[in-house]
């Protein structure tokens, strides 16, 4: 008999199993049964796909998807583009840059719920702070929230807001990393900022721009805190997305389709996320 | 083998208790509230309400008056979010045996939703059934079994107005959708006064105009409810039931909303009406109380006349009926007397007076006997000639089918605010009351 070496007995392992057992494995695979079925928390009947057709015949569904997807590019690329140019900022030699840079993370602390409620005062369309400083330059705002052409905006400017210290920080650590000798070589060689910027930091901070991208992409994909508290996915259906739509069947009673929609928005955030980041980490280390 | 058995003893017994007191902080809070047990006098129970101010005064004032007669009982108050949140609430705690053993809730098809055979205590046995308004007791009643005691009085929903503005301009309350839209037109003219309040900052108050105007589709479709309940008639197919999303649509489309109707809540909007800023703000006589309390102004400055439709001989109200009180399955014993008791004095006169003490009056009373005092407010008074004449008043559908979809309020928001057309609205709606039906196991679904 081949004795595998094993540093702890199998009873050691027995009440993490337990414990995972319990509140994973067993939720995971009754929210599977449960989104076939139509579900009141009193009974269920089965009811085999009937929920995901529903699902997908859901006319907030369609505009949840397409505003799903909006909002995690818009956020996520905002995130990219400001966190860099914030860091290389930040990492330049300027006055009080620890102040600054801890400056540029405060809103990472704040509860999300908090600034949404904050930003839905700034952003009152008649008596909010923002339309009120736009007014005295002659800007007539528009109903930042109540607008549909501009709600869902609204809200990503402000995620964008929220979120942009964590990529900041992120591109820090990855700036910083960058051996000085590349940057004096490059300067030996002739380059200005711009270059330096482009041939050396842009590509050798790709790892941060790879984990902002991936975090800031999730993140996005699955908000609902933020637009929860701002618009509720209004005014009517215009900034729903998929997790306001769950959220909103789950509200309804329709447990069975709200769990189908869960189903859905895990499907879709593996379909999304995981041939991104393969894609983005083998071009690393072809590098 | 590198560990000691004893060592191996000792953590699992750490791993064991951490799950252990992991359990316990889940029921936390069922054993300490029993109140007195067996051999003691005294009883407590508990009492689930809405969190809104006027739930809290009303449920505090009925308490105080209960106890002062009944003096074994204690009854303590618990608050929970109003809308579908509390749904959910509601639902989850039935579902996991957890519910107090009073609460107040919905009648009509939220309260179908909640399983009543299943979860509550039928009371078909009181004596003080047959004191209660037949109107009411058939929201409460699931396959013949009578399961709630009303929490209120009956309320209407219409148009409150601005009976300043209206003496300002000459005008006379109007009888026919046509005559309405002529008050706006001469409101609008007149400048300085909103001719529609609307507060979409704050969903439900949009719905007004179509749940409002449900006499007047009773009164063309007269089986209107029982068609719409076997999927038989739609909103966007029947002539008349389309009226109230067209109506949304028309009162934006001629710009007699106030300018701030995307952002405004209810308070905005009651403080326009009662400023007389506003002339017309579509809502339940439900709020006029809380308007009175912040607006003492408003008892005599506001009234309320049904919502018009196109038959000046049809015009007439649509009711809705009040919350009621259940008691839940899992009431047991001494706490299920006590809370017999309790709903046994919301259904007495002495019980109607506790609640006419506590906030102005929303409407008549369902409980025979009961008065409403002098001093009620004009929009209140307003109703009674609604309720007194014969085919005057109809329930509101949601107290007639069980068939009532979640997403309406968003829907006439979209309406109302010109995003989508009343047709596509009405059909909009149809699909999501589908699910609701098929939620509830309705035949023809």
């Amino acid at each position: 008999m081949v004795r595998v070496y094993r540093p702890y007995s199998n009873w050691f392992y027995l009440p993490t199993a337990l414990i995972y057992g319990v509140l994973f494995l067993v939720p995971t695979f009754a929210s599977l049964y449960f989104s076939l079925t139509r579900w009141s928390l009193f009974e269920s009947k089965f009811i085999g796909f009937d929920n995901f057709k529903l699902f997908f015949q859901e006319p907030a569904l369609v505009k949840g998807f397409t505003n799903t997807l909006i909002y995690a590019v818009v956020t996520s690329g905002s995130k990219v583009v400001l966190g860099l140019l914030l860091a290389v900022l930040l990492t330049s030699q300027i006055v009080a840059r620890g102040y600054l840079r801890s400056v540029v993370f405060f809103p990472v602390l704040v509860s999300t719920i908090g600034i949404g409620l904050t930003f839905t005062v700034l952003m009152n369309p008649e008596r909010g702070l923002i339309n009120g400083a736009l007014s005295v330059i002659g800007i007539d705002g528009p109903g930042w929230l109540t607008d549909p052409k501009w709600a869902l905006l609204s809200v990503a400017a402000v995620d964008v807001w929220k979120g942009v210290g964590l990529a900041t920080l992120i591109y820090i650590a990855g700036i910083v990393s960058i051996p000085r000798e590349y940057v004096e070589a490059a300067r030996v060689d002739g380059a200005g900022s711009w270059e330096t910027f482009r041939r050396i930091v842009l590509p050798l901070s790709r790892p941060a721009t790879v984990t902002v991208i991936i975090l800031s992409l999730i993140g996005g994909l699955r908000s609902f805190d933020l637009i929860w508290a701002m618009t509720r996915g209004g005014p009517g259906f215009t900034s729903d997305v998929i997790a306001s739509v769950i959220y909103k069947q789950y509200q309804a009673g329709f447990y069975g389709l709200s769990t189908a929609g869960n189903v859905v928005l895990f499907v879709v955030v593996t379909a999304v996320v995981l041939p991104l980041s393969w894609f983005l980490n083998r071009r690393e280390v072809e590098l | 083998m590198t560990f000691r058995p004893g060592m191996r003893g000792a953590a699992v017994l750490a791993a064991g208790s951490l799950a252990l007191t992991a359990c316990s902080a889940g029921s936390l809070g069922s054993s300490d509230d029993s109140g007195g047990g067996p051999g003691s006098n005294t009883v407590t129970i508990t009492y689930l309400i809405g969190n809104q101010d006027q739930d809290i005064k009303t449920a505090n004032q009925l308490v105080k008056d209960f106890t002062a007669k009944n003096p074994t009982i204690t009854v303590k108050t618990e608050t929970r979010p109003a809308g579908s949140e509390g749904d959910n609430i509601v639902k989850t705690r039935l579902a996991t045996g957890d519910m107090p053993d009073v609460f107040n809730y919905n009648t009509g098809s939220l309260f179908q939703a909640i399983a009543p055979q299943k979860n509550l205590v039928p009371l078909s046995d009181q004596p003080y059934l047959k004191d209660l308004d037949e109107n009411f007791t058939k929201t409460v009643t699931a396959d013949g079994q009578v399961y709630g005691v009303p929490g209120g009085g009956f309320m209407g929903g219409g148009v409150l107005y601005s009976i300043p503005v209206y003496t300002k301009l000459g005008l006379k309350p109007p009888t026919t959708w046509a005559e309405f839209m002529a008050n706006n037109a001469k409101i609008k003219a007149a400048g300085g006064v909103a001719p529609v309040i609307q507060t979409y900052g704050e969903t439900w108050t949009s719905q007004l105009f179509v749940l409002g105007d449900f006499h007047n589709v009773a009164a063309a479709e007269p089986d209107f409810a029982d068609r719409y309940t076997k999927n038989q008639a739609k909103y966007a197919t029947s002539p008349a039931a389309l009226k109230g999303f067209e109506h949304t649509q028309a009162v934006h489309d001629a710009g007699y909303e106030n300018k701030d109707f995307a952002s405004a809540k209810l308070p905005d909007g009651l403080r326009m009406l009662a400023q007389g800023k506003g002339a017309h703000y579509p809502n339940l006589s439900g709020v006029v109380a809380n308007m009175v309390s912040t607006h003492p102004e408003a008892a005599k400055n506001v009234g309320l006349f049904a919502l018009p439709g196109d038959d000046a001989s049809k015009n007439g109200l649509t009711v809705w009926t009040p919350g009621a009180n259940y008691i839940p399955k899992t009431t047991t014993g001494d706490k299920l007397e006590a809370a017999k008791k309790f709903l046994a004095f919301f259904a007495s006169p002495e019980g109607c007076a506790s609640l006419s003490k506590a906030a102005a009056p929303t409407g008549p009373y369902a409980v025979k006997g009961c008065t409403l005092p002098d001093d009620v407010p004009q929009a209140i008074k307003d109703m009674q000639p609604y309720l007194d004449k014969e085919g005057g008043s109809s329930l509101a559908l949601e107290f007639l089918s069980p068939v009532k979809g979640p997403s309406l309020e968003q829907i006439t928001v979209e309406v109302g605010s010109g995003i989508r057309k009343a047709k596509d609205g009405a059909a909009r709606y149809d699909e999501d009351v589908k699910k609701q039906a098929q939620q509830l196991g309705l035949a023809g679904w």
